[in-house]
């Protein structure tokens, strides 16, 4: 009972004061737009906004997810407002959870936004909706928690942001979207499969194209993997280095 | 006998190589203010955060209403409010909405919570406030609003670190009596200060601590009691009166007693031993000197502070404003 109000709350309180805050609202549409807008303009047919479709969805989720993370947990974590929560009776595990909720659902709307974008383009037939929205959640899950490793791990809201540019940028490289990954240099190859982005980008791939190359069993056991590794490698930083 | 709500033994926390809480024994008897009174760096903020559940102790054992909570504080959360030096509420929400959150972390429901956000703004003469956010909040509204919000959930013992530091003279003022009205309706009180008329004025009883060691714990009365070597009681003449008039008599009668003149016609009487004001009285009134006022001087926290630790009040303050910038 106490669990559920608090989380509840907790996840409430972070929708009103940064998920639906004009700022982020806007980043959240513009960061995607942006992408978008580069890409589209680029194609010269209607077969290339499909093609790049999946991997603007992947990125749009990853950097929407990894920045909110780093305003909701680092930012709060320096003005120590964090501290009230951990200072709760409510547990460590449910506290992570209520914080990084709200960035899953954030990602998962950034995720749909290019998709909104497509549809002045091109009719989004032949689509494979359910596994669609499957791989955006592990995907929204995934990079969350990729983001909550970055923000328990430095103290700094810039140095969350610059650390996870440090994930972001070869993420999106590596993981077969732009320059598919048969067409990388050799040595670069087996660091594309440690890449999560790249199951997720596969999946988007597989759902929207019908041209990934990894089954889905594995990309998404992959990405569940990731995930609780990620969370309980957070978990513990921060009952070691938080509860100093 | 009363009963300890929170007893520690041995508590320890160690920084590499260096002890911040050095074996600390001590309890909070249930209904009581408890205060900790030492300079900057005693370990009085690491205490608070062992007990509370955002340290972890190095050694030692920490039990609350006679359970050990040692390795899992979090229990014991529900229970505990704690108002941090550092105000911890969110800048971008309201006085009520930030109460409202607060309440919510312990499972309060909507209606409850509300309902209580609004009489502590009350209680807190911050109803006007209420519906401002917190960022333009003076530094004594803060204050009095992280209280609110650290007794939002009821809870049975209230930790305070430096209640008063760094806020206006009112509101501190305003804050005292608040928490003894807390006091009286049944919160336990522990709470560390560097003022010493603070602990003064609202601790039932004080443990000084300092580098990371309590040097030694009691009532304000016990405490002073134990420092009183002399008894002093000070008189004020009428008119001019000079100390040739009555010194040589006075010696005689009383020679167990010391004499000192203070200023014009105010005297002191220092006496190892208990002083009884009336032979005094008459004495003076057969040499024809009027008394106009005598009282019992007692010795301050602050001579048994110094007495006792040997540090120098000057030192305290300046060294928590060198630690404040
Ligand atoms: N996280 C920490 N790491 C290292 N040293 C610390 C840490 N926290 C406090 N200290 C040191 O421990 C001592 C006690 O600090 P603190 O409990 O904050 O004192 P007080 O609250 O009485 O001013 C100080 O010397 C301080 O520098
Ligand atoms: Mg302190």
């Amino acid at each position: 009972m106490i669990t559920s109000i608090a989380f509840w709350n907790i996840l409430r309180k972070d929708m009103r004061n940064y998920y639906l805050k004009p700022p982020n609202i806007s980043w959240g549409i513009i960061f995607p737009f942006a992408w978008m807008m580069m890409f589209f303009l680029k194609s010269q047919t209607p077969v290339d906004v499909r093609a790049v479709l999946p991997g603007v969805m992947a990125m749009s989720v990853l950097f929407g997810t990894t920045s909110m993370l780093a305003v909701t947990i680092t930012f709060e974590r320096r003005s120590r407002s964090f501290d009230r929560l951990l200072l709760s009776p409510i547990s460590l595990t449910w506290l992570m959870l209520a914080k990084t909720l709200g960035a899953i659902l954030f990602g998962i709307v950034n995720a749909f936004i290019p998709v909104l974008m497509a549809l002045f383009f091109i009719k989004l037939l032949n689509i494979d909706w359910a596994i669609v929205f499957l791989s955006v959640i592990f995907i929204a899950i995934t990079s969350t928690f990729l983001g909550l490793f970055i923000a328990v791990s430095v103290s700094e809201v810039f140095e969350a942001q610059t650390f996870s540019n440090f994930f972001r940028f070869p993420m999106v490289f590596l993981c077969g979207l732009f320059v598919p990954i048969s067409q990388l240099p050799v040595f670069l190859r087996p660091l594309s499969y440690v890449v999560p982005l790249t199951y997720g980008a596969d999946l988007l791939k597989t759902a929207i194209n019908q041209n990934g190359h990894i089954a889905l069993e594995i990309s998404l056991s992959v990405l569940l993997l990731y995930s609780i590794i990620l969370f309980l490698v957070s978990k513990r930083n921060i009952q070691h280095k938080w509860i100093y | 006998m009363q009963q300890n709500i929170i007893k520690v033994q041995n508590l320890a926390k160690k920084f590499g190589e260096f002890f911040a809480v050095d074996h600390l024994n001590f309890s909070v008897m249930k209904n009581e203010i408890f205060g900790f009174l030492g300079p900057n760096g005693a370990g009085k903020t690491t205490t608070i955060n062992m007990l509370t559940g955002l340290a972890r102790p190095t050694s030692g054992r920490i039990f609350i209403n006679g359970m050990d909570y040692t390795a899992n504080i979090k229990k014991a959360q529900e229970i505990i409010g704690v108002v941090p030096e550092e105000s911890n509420l969110y800048d971008e929400m309201d006085g009520f909405e930030n109460l409202c959150f607060c309440a919510s972390l312990y499972g309060i429901k909507k209606t409850e919570r509300e309902h209580r956000a609004r009489n502590r703004l009350q209680q807190f003469n911050l109803t006007e406030a209420g519906n401002k956010p917190y960022k333009s909040y003076s530094k004594g509204m803060k204050r009095k609003l992280t209280i609110a919000a650290g007794i939002i959930h009821q809870p049975n013992i209230l930790f305070l670190d430096e209640p008063t530091t760094g806020i206006d003279i009112a509101s501190a003022r305003q804050i005292r009596s608040l928490l003894k009205s807390l006091n009286e309706t049944g919160t336990t009180i522990f709470m560390t200060t560097h003022y010493i008329e603070e602990a003064e004025r609202l601790c039932h009883r004080i443990a000084f601590i300092v580098k990371g060691q309590i040097i030694k714990t009691g009532t304000i009365q016990g405490l002073m009691e134990d420092t009183q070597k002399e008894k002093i009681i000070q008189f004020s003449f009428d008119g001019v009166v000079q100390a040739n008039q009555f010194e040589k008599d006075f010696r005689r009668y009383f020679s167990r007693c010391f004499l000192t003149h203070i200023r014009d016609s105010v005297f002191q009487v220092r006496s190892a031993m208990s002083l009884d004001l009336m032979p005094f009285l008459s004495f003076f009134d057969s040499h024809n000197i009027k008394v106009m006022e005598a009282k019992i001087i007692k010795p301050s926290l602050e001579e048994v502070f110094v007495n006792i630790t040997g540090i120098e009040r000057d030192v305290m303050k300046k060294e928590k404003e060198g630690g404040k910038k």
